[in-house]
């Protein structure tokens, strides 16, 4: 069984997002970019798949900036097998909407044949919660998002989704899309060793109009400002002061 | 024209919903489809009609979306709460159509034009659409319910839910006599500070002596303190509450994107210099299994 697995450069989730003085987005000039993290326990979830002898081959695939280079090695060293880099942009203030990033991969997983899709349920970025909803309508394949245990017999997947009131359980056949979420599992860090491995291992690099996308965006990103600011709180020393405040002062007891 | 919007399987986001929708200009169809209750919407103050369509009781996506793509023809938006159930179904629907989605919109500018939240809050971005349909989630915590005041006619709904390969299997939903976390006028979270999931009974305690719900930090739910519903973050539940009580929680930029528009935010750390403090209305510092015991009984 063969495993696609796109995966997202995106700003490191330690680092504070900062929006440019001019309006015009978010400060990425020098700041530490990273794997998304839902991205890292999607490649985390097909290695895993493939040591237990489930999966034959993994490709990952990022769709952005020249430098999503190194997220992809970052995937190869964690366990993928090839790389596949659609060079969509050509700054970091670019950003590819979910709707062309679906269609590029569509267009890459029509040549590849994959059995299953494992990707983020979200990038951290844009938070859009989209991209493998987009992909799996025009693939027609089923689609089970927000994944936290994921377990594979015969011809389908069984996934058990965390919602809005709990866990649920649905089986899709296969092929489908899988997204993750935060408890499918813990990723690892890439030893040394793989990390020199990763180096050697094949990453094709194509455009999106080698696979004749056109990534030009649907929504035109008006401004971008900074979220009203919290006015300072204040410290209280005891219970019966915080009991008053909510009181009297907040009046919301 | 007229905009559909998916009702869900929570009254109450529903009812967000339609006033966000409201915003859009147009006439509001609610389509109730195997979830939520045709009567109850039909009460929504702003809703013109409710559609009806024997759709899917597990709110699964690949019927929905179908059936979303068939009636979108008609409509100029298609929206829907933001809630998991919305956020899988709508995307799929906006693929279906070849749209982009506008996900987790908190303002509504022109009918075309939305404000919506990026990198975990940090920076507010203002999109405008050009795609002829427009589908937009809306994230509940921004809007206020519409009141239950109305009463519109209900029909069926010209097409019905098709389309397969994905089969519901089973639900395991925590059933509580608490209020609904995005729904509830107080929220008392718990994080990895509280230690353990008995120690949980102590944030649960002083929850129902507020009558509030129950929340918890991505920390607290990984380490399995509380269920993955409560969590409350970029990644779980946006909530607004009047009053957010915060106990061991440090405050990370994922733990605020989902509480920092509550109206009053109370932070009971024993570390002074936790940054949940500096978002805090009122901080106290100390020993959570201290000051919560107290805190519950000088709420008398
Ligand atoms: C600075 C800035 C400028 C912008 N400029 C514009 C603009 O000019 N016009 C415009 O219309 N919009 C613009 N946007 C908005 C942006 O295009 C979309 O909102 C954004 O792409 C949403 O995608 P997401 O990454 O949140 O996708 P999600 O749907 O949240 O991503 C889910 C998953 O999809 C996969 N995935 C997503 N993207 C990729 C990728 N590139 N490669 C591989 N896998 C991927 C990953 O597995 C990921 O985990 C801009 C945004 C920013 C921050
Ligand atoms: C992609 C991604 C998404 C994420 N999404 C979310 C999300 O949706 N929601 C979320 O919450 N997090 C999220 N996180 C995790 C987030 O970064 C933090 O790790 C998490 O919020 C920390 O939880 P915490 O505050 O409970 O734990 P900690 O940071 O460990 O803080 C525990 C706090 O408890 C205090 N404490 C300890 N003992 C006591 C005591 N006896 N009395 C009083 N105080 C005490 C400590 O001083 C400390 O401040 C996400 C992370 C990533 C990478």
């Amino acid at each position: 069984m063969k495993i696609l697995t796109p995966v997202k450069r995106v700003i490191d989730y330690n680092v504070k997002a900062r929006v440019k003085a001019d309006g015009s987005g978010v400060d990425l000039a020098n700041v530490k970019m990273s794997m998304n993290p839902f991205d890292e326990i999607a490649v985390e979830e097909a290695v895993r798949l493939k040591e237990a002898g489930k999966a034959t081959e993994i490709i990952a695939v990022s769709i952005g900036v020249d430098k999503a280079q190194e997220t992809l090695r970052t995937a190869l060293a964690m366990g993928a097998d090839r790389a596949i880099l659609v060079q969509a942009a050509a700054s970091v203030d670019e950003d590819v909407e979910p709707l062309a990033v679906a269609k590029i991969l569509k267009a890459i997983i029509e040549a590849e044949k994959p059995d299953l899709i494992i990707m983020g349920k979200q990038a951290i970025d844009n938070d859009s919660n989209a991209t493998g909803q987009m992909l799996a309508a025009m693939l027609g394949w089923p689609q089970a998002t927000f994944a936290s245990k994921l377990e594979l017999e015969d011809g389908a997947a069984k996934v058990t989704r965390e919602v809005d009131g709990g866990l649920q359980t649905i089986k899709v056949a296969l092929p489908a899309v899988v997204t993750t979420d935060l408890r499918l599992n813990e990723p690892r860090y890439a030893s040394l060793p793989n990390i020199m491995k990763a180096k050697k291992k094949p990453l094709d690099v194509k455009t999106a109009a080698d696979l004749g996308v056109d990534v030009a965006p649907r929504l035109t990103v008006v401004k971008v400002s900074e979220p009203p600011a919290r006015k300072a709180g204040i410290k209280v020393g005891s219970v019966e002061e915080l009991v008053a405040k909510l009181k009297t002062e907040a009046k919301v007891l | 024209m007229a905009v559909l919007l998916l009702a869900d399987a929570q009254l109450d986001a529903t009812a967000k919903a339609v006033t966000a929708a409201q915003k859009l200009g147009g006439e509001v169809h609610v389509l109730v489809a195997g979830q939520g209750e045709a009567a109850e919407a039909a009460k929504l103050q702003g809703v013109a009609k409710v559609l009806t369509a024997p759709g899917d009781a597990h709110g699964l996506a690949e019927p929905l979306a179908a059936l979303l793509a068939a009636l979108a023809p008609g409509y100029t938006h298609i929206v829907a709460a933001a809630t998991s159930n919305g956020k899988n179904i709508l995307a799929r629907a906006a693929g279906l159509l070849d749209v982009m989605i506008v996900s987790d919109a908190i303002g509504v500018v022109d009918a075309e034009t939305f404000e919506r939240p990026i990198y975990a809050g940090a920076a507010i971005q203002t999109v405008k659409s050009s795609d002829k349909i427009k589908i937009v989630t809306f994230r509940t915590a921004a809007f206020d319910p519409a009141p239950a005041t109305g009463s519109a006619p209900s029909e069926a709904a010209s097409a019905a839910a098709s389309g397969g390969g994905s089969e519901w299997i089973s639900d395991e939903t925590v059933k509580s006599e608490r209020p609904e976390l995005t729904a509830a006028k107080i929220v008392v979270s718990g994080g990895r500070g509280v230690g353990s999931k008995e120690n949980f009974a102590i944030i649960e305690s002083l929850a129902d002596k507020l009558g509030a719900a129950v929340g918890a930090s991505r920390a607290a739910v990984d380490s399995g303190y509380a269920p993955n519903d409560q969590q409350v973050g970029q990644t779980g539940k946006v909530v607004a509450p009047q009053l957010y009580v915060a106990l061991g929680i440090s405050g990370a930029i994922q733990h605020l994107a989902g509480m920092k528009d509550s109206k009053v935010i109370v932070a009971i750390n024993k570390d002074e210099e936790a940054p949940i403090f500096q978002i805090a209305d009122y901080g106290l510092v100390g020993d959570l299994f201290d000051i919560a015991p107290k805190l519950e009984k000088a709420l008398g």
